[in-house]
């Protein structure tokens, strides 16, 4: 178990490194603006006084390292500064926003993954068939409209036509489970048919790559049942390439989502984010890139772990 | 027909059998109408060369048909049952049951997913031929008549924590689990050391005798299958050549293409010696140490000379250190203390330091022709890129050199200047590797197995080859391989290495002469002889509990 415990340690350690470098990215480029932060904020209109007086109040004659420092230990203790538009502080406006996205993302995480995976088995099995194509020909045809089109069809089709799901998922705290599912349906099915194409395929791909394999070979010439062959001698080798796709996949349910949000007028971390550009509330900006940034880096970092955890050789060492 | 089973029954009754194999989008025949008749208890050696169609043969006795491969002609009769026109479901439920499969590489045979006792239940829990307690315990049963160390433990550990002849054994294990009647064995020794491979051969007689198991043994090794098989089966390109009880095949073959591969091996180099006149050795190793990054020492201590026109053979099991050697002198792996000289002068240890004259100087060919060449290079390149880079050649001097390196290996220029390496067969690959090796002009070429995944008429013309360009161009090899057939024809020296040591070296006359090393002994017993009695002569010398990996101490 050492070597694997310290494989795992590793990996870990460089996620951190990663993180780190991605807010020294994020940090400066708002730094590489023409002027500063005042003046952008401020705008062309402003005069010498106000802009001075933000300047100030932003501690921006400082040096930027400094300034790094400090904002990088804020946001290490979830204080990520205040707000230049509203006052408030950013934390207080992101967290409610974020549990919002990380709800909708785990749900259809949660209906999409299985899913996927039962279908990438199921098209490796019935290979080449018209179950096999149809299933292929219609995954890719939803990946290949972009989501604010396919939100919209769902909205004609399934809100205004058939009246069955409300076409905006407003949402409030108070709601129960069952409403908050209802209201959430249609961005939710949004993103699974966005999702499901990619990792299928995958699935798909990394068992039919492996069915040429000796050891496929001995357990049909064992008597093996086709399906058998493919959930208990390719699937669980296959692990690893499914494992790392669907990784990515759930990070772009959190990252990717801000049109559907918007198409939904769903209140995610997505929405905000596109109004703090908006308004160039730098901040908020910086926060929900160094959020994203965590999310991909954490999500490709289990996906790591996984990875090495499905390897009998890793597990089983000598 | 074998008189001993001349009253048997009849198992398995294949007739006029034509397979076709589909390639450039049409189906080709692949076997072209090859009769066969097994009886319980018997057991049969297939025997041919690389596309006779052996394995081909040997999975349609199951009434299996390889991806892109089908049954286009004949019958295939196992036990009253005509397996052509079965259904898939009807001949799914004879495998693993009453026909089992045995395969070449055990350890890609074993899913690495799942513990080698669980792979043993599968199939009798399948066929709820035994419930799976009971099939575990059957499992260790065999697994302890197969002399497996520890048969209660074993089997609950993965593929590849075993090693690769205890696996062999685990897989001639796991095709008893259901006592079938005709197992296939498809080369399942080839991959094995010779001290290994005696081991497994002698567990296979041994297992298929006490449960009278018929079997089709499937090799390339006429020694080999000397001491399984009851009756010979000799097929070339799809066909039967002829077929003969072993003794009978061993000692009248009728055929000439049956001479011809009983006649292989007559290929030998007269022996050279060390020049005595002071001349310094070409290469000279020197109490080289050397470990792959972290790992445990892989060379320890390793010392010999290689003068020039001499070929020096490196022998040894896998993992002895062999190939290690090879890297250091190339300069692929610094090694941790000791220094290669070049005619006297010391080799920087890593290549990146070596000027390109000492570069010219280590050339290597390859084991595996087919990965060791670019598939998507032209063969004009091939050659022609380092007679570009140690030459200097262009444009016409270049094409030239190539034209010369190719007739130099034999090729016709005309015909292999612009073709691609998956267009050539495994020998003509093998001589662009040899070709690329000299377009450097070294005086030494490592030459690592460079005929071991060649059929043994194609590489006794790879040994005639390297022997003529020895004598032409005066060069030195060092030869690695674990073939000491090979070793008897060309070598001039001889340095047995095992678990990263030299054990034992000299002049080739000296070193097949007695006394040996005890190891040296070892592998020298265990290379297998045409006499059908061998195996059980040196189980009788050595005792059942006294081979292979046991010995091997």
């Amino acid at each position: 178990m050492g070597d694997l415990s310290r494989l795992v340690l590793k990996r870990l350690g460089f996620g951190l490194l990663t993180i780190l470098v991605v807010s020294v990215l994020i940090f400066f480029a708002v730094e590489l603006l023409p002027g500063d932060i005042a003046q952008a904020v401020l705008g062309q209109g402003a005069t010498e006084e106000t802009v001075a007086a933000m300047r100030e109040q932003l501690g921006l004659d400082r040096p930027a390292p400094v300034r790094y420092f400090e904002w990088l230990f804020g946001a290490i203790q979830g204080d990520f500064g205040v707000s230049l538009v509203s006052g408030e502080r950013v934390s207080a406006a992101i967290s409610g926003r974020f549990v919002n996205t990380l709800f909708l993302a785990s749900y259809a995480a949660v209906i999409a993954v299985p899913i996927s995976i039962l279908l990438g088995v199921f098209t490796a099995l019935y290979r080449n068939t018209i179950f096999d194509r149809v299933a292929n020909v219609a995954t890719l045809s939803t990946i290949s409209s972009p989501e604010f089109f396919l939100g919209y069809i769902l909205i004609l089709f399934l809100a205004i036509r058939a009246a069955a799901f409300p076409a905006i998922s407003s949402i409030s705290g108070d709601m129960s489970l069952v409403d908050l599912l209802y209201r959430t349906f249609l961005p939710m099915l949004t993103l699974v048919l966005v999702v499901t194409a990619h990792m299928m395929r995958m699935t798909r791909a990394a068992i039919i790559n492996l069915l040429a394999s000796p050891y496929i070979e001995m357990a049909r010439l064992k008597g093996t049942p086709p399906w058998k062959v493919i959930v208990k001698h390719a699937l669980p080798n296959a692990w690893a390439p499914i494992i790392n796709v669907v990784a990515l996949n759930l990070a772009y349910l959190v990252t990717g989502v801000v049109l559907v949000e918007v198409v939904f007028v769903y209140p995610g971390i997505g929405q905000l984010l596109v109004d703090a550009v908006a308004k160039r509330d730098f901040p908020v900006v910086q926060a929900c890139c160094l959020i994203f940034a965590a999310t991909f880096i954490l999500l490709n970092l289990s996906a790591d772990v996984g990875a090495i955890l499905t390897n009998p050789r890793l597990r089983h060492p000598k | 027909m074998h008189d001993k089973f001349k009253n048997a029954e009849v198992l398995l009754q294949i007739k006029d059998l034509k397979i076709e194999g589909y390639s450039d989008e049409t189906w080709v025949p692949i076997i072209k109408g090859v009769d066969l008749t097994l009886h319980r208890g018997e057991v049969m050696g297939l025997i041919g060369e690389s596309g006779a169609g052996k394995s081909t043969i040997g999975a349609a006795a199951m009434g299996y048909a390889r991806d892109g491969t089908r049954i286009s002609d004949g019958s295939i009769e196992f036990d009253g049952m005509e397996l052509t026109t079965a259904s898939e479901a009807e001949r799914r439920a004879l495998r693993g049951s009453r026909i089992a499969y045995v395969a070449q590489s055990a350890a890609a045979s074993f899913n690495p997913s799942h513990k080698i006792i669980d792979q043993h239940t599968e199939a009798p829990v399948h066929y709820r031929i035994r419930k799976r307690f009971e099939a575990q315990e059957d499992a260790m049963q065999l697994y302890e008549q197969l002399r497996l160390p520890n048969p209660k433990e074993i089997g609950f550990r993965y593929p590849h924590q075993v090693s690769g002849g205890q696996l062999q054994r685990a897989m001639t294990a796991m095709a008893m689990s259901c006592r079938p009647d005709l197992i296939i064995f498809d080369e399942p020794t080839t991959a094995l050391d010779v001290t290994t491979q005696i081991e497994v051969l002698a567990a296979i007689r041994d297992i298929v005798d006490e449960f009278n198991t018929a079997a089709i043994y499937i090799t390339h090794d006429l020694a080999v299958v000397a001491q399984m098989a009851d009756t010979i089966k000799v097929l070339l390109r799809g066909e039967e050549v002829e077929q003969a009880p072993t003794r009978q095949m061993l000692d009248n073959p009728q055929e000439d293409y049956t001479k011809s591969l009983w006649a292989v091996r007559s290929f030998h180099s007269e022996q050279r010696h060390r020049p005595t006149d002071g001349t310094e050795p070409l290469i000279s190793v020197q109490n080289v140490d050397a470990a792959y990054t972290g790992g445990v020492k892989v060379l320890d201590d390793v010392s010999f000379d290689i003068y020039p026109g001499m070929t020096v053979a490196v022998v040894g099991e896998s993992g002895s250190g062999k190939s290690t050697t090879a890297r250091c002198i190339t300069g692929l792996l610094p090694p941790m203390s000791g220094q290669i000289l070049c005619k006297g002068e010391p080799l920087p240890p890593r290549y990146k330091d070596r000027t390109r004259d000492q570069l010219r100087q280590a050339q290597m060919i390859y084991q595996m022709a087919d990965t060791a060449l670019n598939p998507k290079v032209k063969i004009s390149e091939i050659i022609g890129r380092p007679a570009q880079f140690y030459g200097g050649l262009h444009g016409p001097a270049l094409k030239q050199r190539v034209d010369e390196l190719l007739d130099l290996i034999e090729l016709d220029p005309a015909k292999f200047y612009s073709r691609y390496p998956p267009e050539l067969s495994g020998g003509q690959k093998q001589r662009i590797g040899i070709a690329r090796a000299l377009a450097a002009e070294p005086e030494f070429i490592i030459c690592d197995e460079v005929t071991s995944a060649l059929d043994q008429l194609v590489a006794e013309g790879i040994l005639k080859l390297l022997d003529r360009l020895q004598q032409e161009l005066g060069l030195a090899y060092m030869f690695i391989t674990h073939d000491l057939a090979t070793v008897r024809s060309i070598a001039d020296e001889v340095v047995v290495m095992q678990h990263g040591k030299v054990v034992e070296q000299g002049p080739k006359d000296e070193m097949f002469t007695p006394p040996h090393h005890p190891y040296t002994d070892l592998l020298l017993s265990s290379v297998p002889e045409m006499d059908p009695e061998w195996l059980t002569t040196v189980l009788e010398e050595r005792g059942v509990d006294n081979i292979g990996e046991a010995a091997d101490t």
